[in-house]
């Protein structure tokens, strides 16, 4: 059987920068297996501008973005499958991949970084009642359709769901000539991010009903119409606030899932929050030497982020394969867990060993519900450390403290720190 | 053309009846209204291969029932269906109704079902950990199974088709006539077709075109069936078909693993007066989590994938009505074929191929072939044979739908063989591709993209499920020409 130092799974945004920052670390046998036929995974059809500010400082486009990685990537002479399946990841690292050239194939790996991205929620996972007719898509499909094939779905389009990709769907549609009548949220909050709100609704002048669901789909064989209805606190309809839309086209932006098929028949633990992996301080699973990055970790607001968290997860697996990275005793002595509490919903990492760590750790976290002039809290142990006045906190925007190694080191009895939302 | 008989309808008793008169020198057409087969009741059930213990002792529907259970095996084997005998449950949560079961024994032992067993609760809770801890006692029937309904109903349509049967396809049959000519004339939306015998396998349209040639009327009221279908990851929550006690209004609604890994629960049975009613519904969604619940706990409905719903075609009397129609000589009914109308097909089949044999004298084929192999699927090939299946082709290596590790191969055997697939559900009952826990969200563009590919069609042209279902409207402006 072929053996590599660092099988990464996925050739999108987290797999290409992981790639990258592992050569940059010294590892010469790095291999990205991607299913696509294009390296760069979703950010191919993501055409519109905004990606980048935080790593290159300018405004790119989704293609221009992944450009920049798969340039690195060339120029680094890293390796790569393209229409390459991963069908499996044994526990021990062996990776069973297919495509038309090599066939089914096995790689003992002496890393493996997980960067499968994650699919978006369907209709079915919604319940929504109504027939089931064509025109329903969720928001990425259409985006692929209209940005990769050249194909408009409908010229009437509802939106359900206000995720980032929902939105960024409605400016597109409208641009291209389709009338968008309405996003409905079952939140009473966006899951999105702000700016997209203003710039792909706002300035388009399309109404967002928050606390609003579909519940109807008519049509037999093309869809005709949905029923929307605002919803109680309870997220059920509320009698008497049906309104009827027809349309052509119902997109769909519920929510994103990461993909963790795989990962789960590896034998990867999982949180139950985020549907990703669950990793300590150096985005390792509890399979030592299997690592998560990107969307398939947690889903990410902002490309940046998943690029700079896949950068550490490359750098991670190097150590790992050179034995530079410690080993994680099996007992928890010394090892820190985090407690996200009081509205936080989840951290990224979930654990951390002060002795394996950086000397910054970010760690990563979302909020359950919208707080206005509220704090981000950390303690350690019960002592009240970081007390930070936010404005607005969004459940649509990732969060972020960073948690310094000295700190730590110097408190060697604590066992948690928590991080919470607190009124003052 | 004059065929000797015209079948309306490619559900699974249209299909099963084909097959069978396949079998004979004769010529056979199939009449469907949709375009493909399996587009109605036959698509959307609970894919269950019934003992036949429920049913009243000497109906059509015993018979009809015992005796199709009975031929799945050979059938399946001979037709490549995925197909399991997993064996049901009936499950009792009140003392008071334990009387029940003891009736649905006798009923069985009276219709001649094989292999039942009265449970204990602690022997039924040995069998299936799952159940509701009400449990009081569970009648067991050894010979209940689980088949993939589409494939059944595919595979019989192709294996006619490979004897010679045609089928067209959206082809839907406005008016029938007995003229003096001794013949049908079938006028269709797409011509006049003419026939000695029509078969009428039309599901919950069968009253429609019976009443248009008797005097003696029958009501066929669609009774909606809604489903959900949950993730493979809990496809193992129960290894049984786990029923509640029968009531007036059907079986009731059963939590059941499906040969593909899947769980099943439903349906619920609401009366329609409308036959493309296949609208799901919050009160029944909801009615659907509630009573499967009673019976089998933990039910992980976070898991869920999809949801549908079918129609059955509940004939008043609740009774198959099969063979010829007394005031319309040479029409023969297959009318009201609900539950347990998929495990009777092949019966059903069998029963009117040999009534029209014998009105026919038809004289049986010396090259009839009896057998069909199903799409090719390389999960159940060794990594060698996989590989070698690559070399020779390709589009085997190329994973098209990852949810269910569908490869392109698969998609084009689907595309190119007997009665092959033209849109996306036929794609996705012949292949999975699009059955998963993605519903299509990644896959369809690709699949549309091999489908206009292959039938030559632009991708404005390609249908989710025929008709006007197409899935994109135009090029969007920038590549307008």
């Amino acid at each position: 059987m072929k053996s590599i130092d660092i099988v990464i799974v996925g050739g999108g945004p987290a797999g290409l920068a992981a790639a990258v920052a592992a050569r940059k670390a010294g590892c010469d046998s790095i291999l990205i297996l991607e299913r696509d036929g294009e390296l760069g995974g979703i950010l191919n059809q993501c055409i519109h501008n905004g990606f980048g500010l935080h790593t290159f400082k300018e405004e790119l486009t989704g293609p221009e973005y992944a450009g920049r990685f798969i340039d690195q990537a060339m120029e680094l002479n890293i390796d790569y499958k393209l229409n390459t399946m991963v069908m499996d990841i044994s526990r021990d690292k062996v990776v069973t991949a297919m495509n038309r050239t090599d066939g089914m194939f096995q790689i003992q790996a002496k890393a493996v970084i997980l960067a499968m991205g994650c699919r978006e929620r369907p209709r079915g996972a919604l319940n929504i009642p109504g027939y089931r007719p064509a025109g329903i898509f969720s928001a990425g499909t259409a985006q692929r359709l209209v940005n990769i094939e050249g194909y408009m779905p409908g010229r009437e389009v509802v939106i359900l769901g206000s995720g980032d990709i929902g939105l960024i769907m409605a400016r597109r549609m409208t641009l291209e000539g389709a009338k968008v009548k309405v996003v409905a949220e079952l939140m009473p909050y966006s899951g999105g991010l702000k700016r997209n709100i203003v710039q792909c609704l706002d300035d388009y002048g399309i109404p967002l009903k928050l606390s609003h669901t579909v519940v109807d789909i008519e049509g037999k064989e093309h869809i005709t119409a949905v029923t929307i209805a605002e919803v109680g606190p309870d997220r059920k309809p509320i009698p008497g606030t049906e309104e009827r839309y027809t349309c052509d086209t119902l997109l769909l932006s519920c929510g994103l899932i990461p993909e963790n098929e795989l990962s789960q028949s590896a034998g990867v633990e999982m949180s139950r929050i985020t549907s990703g992996p669950v990793v300590n301080e150096s985005l390792e699973t509890n399979i030592p030497g299997v690592f998560a990055c990107g969307n398939v970790l947690h889903v990410h607001d902002l490309v940046d982020y998943v690029s700079e968290e896949a950068a550490r997860a490359g750098q991670n697996a190097v150590k790992y394969v050179k034995g530079e990275l410690g080993t994680v005793s099996d007992s928890t002595k010394g090892r820190i867990n985090l407690v996200a509490t009081d509205g936080v919903r989840y951290t990224v990492p979930s654990t951390i060993d002060p002795d394996r760590m950086e000397e910054n750790l970010t760690v990563r976290f979302r909020v359950g519900d919208v707080y206005k002039d509220s704090y981000v809290s950390v303690y350690f142990g019960d002592e009240r450390v970081q007390h930070r006045k936010r404005q607005i906190l969004a459940p649509g925007e990732m969060e972020q403290i960073i948690v310094k190694k000295q700190d730590l080191l110097a408190r060697p009895d604590m066992d948690t720190i928590t991080i919470k939302i607190e009124k003052d | 053309m004059t065929y000797d008989v015209i079948i309306i309808g490619a559900g699974v008793t249209g299909a099963a009846v084909a097959r069978e008169l396949s079998r004979y020198e004769t010529n056979v057409c199939v009449l469907e209204k949709e375009e493909d087969v399996c587009c109605g009741t036959s698509k959307a059930n609970s894919a269950i291969i019934h003992a036949g213990y429920d049913c009243e002792p000497g109906s059509n529907m015993a018979r009809m029932n015992v005796r199709g259970n009975a031929m799945m095996d050979d059938l399946c084997r001979d037709l490549d269906i995925p197909f399991k005998r997993n064996g049901s449950l009936v499950v009792c949560i009140h003392e008071e109704l334990l009387p029940g079961l003891k009736e649905l024994y006798d009923r069985g032992v009276k219709n001649g079902v094989p292999g039942m067993k009265l449970l204990t609760r602690e022997e039924a809770l040995a069998m299936e950990p799952n159940i509701s801890d009400d449990v009081k006692g569970a009648l067991y029937a050894e010979t209940a199974g689980i088949i993939c309904p589409f494939k059944l109903n595919i595979a019989m349509a192709e294996n006619a088709n490979q004897n010679g049967v045609d089928f067209r396809f959206n082809t839907c049959v406005e008016k029938l006539t007995r003229e003096d000519d001794g013949l049908w004339h079938i006028r269709t939306n797409n011509g006049e077709y003419t026939a000695k015998y029509v078969v009428n396998a039309a599901g919950v349209y069968a009253d429609v075109f019976h009443n248009m040639v008797s005097e003696q009327k029958i009501n066929i009221i669609e009774r909606r069936g809604e489903y959900y279908l949950l993730d493979r990851t809990v496809g193992d929550h129960v290894s049984h078909t786990i029923f509640p006690q029968p009531t007036k209004y059907g079986k009731g609604i059963l939590v059941a693993p499906t040969v593909h890994g899947n769980l099943l629960v439903g349906p619920t049975a609401i009366d329609q007066e409308d036959k493309e009613a296949t609208n799901t519904t919050p009160r029944g969604l909801s009615e659907i989590a509630e009573k499967a619940s009673e019976n089998v706990r933990n039910l992980p409905l976070r898991s869920v994938i999809t949801s549908f719903s079918g129609l059955r075609a509940h004939e008043n009397h609740h009774e198959f009505i099969l063979g010829e129609v007394s005031d319309a000589p040479h029409f023969i009914d297959c009318a009201g074929i609900e539950s347990p109308g998929l495990t009777s097909s092949p019966a059903i089949g069998e029963y009117i191929g040999n009534l029209l044999r014998d009105k026919m004298s038809l004289t049986e084929k010396a090259n009839w072939i009896s057998t069909r192999k199903d799409v090719l699927d390389p999960k159940k090939l060794s990594i060698e044979e996989r590989n070698e299946l690559i070399r020779k082709n390709p589009a085997y290596g190329q994973i098209i739908c990852r949810c269910e590790s569908v490869t392109e191969g698969e998609i084009l055997d689907a595309i190119h063989r007997p009665l092959g697939a033209r849109s996306l559900d036929g794609v996705k009952r012949r292949t999975r591709a699009g059955m998963g826990r993605c519903q299509a969200g990644f896959c369809s563009p690709r699949v549309m993209d091999i489908l206009a590919r292959e039938l030559n069609l632009p991708l404005t042209e390609i249908t989710k499920s025929g008709g006007k279902s197409n899935i994109v409207l135009e090029r969007s402006k920038e590549v307008t020409e």
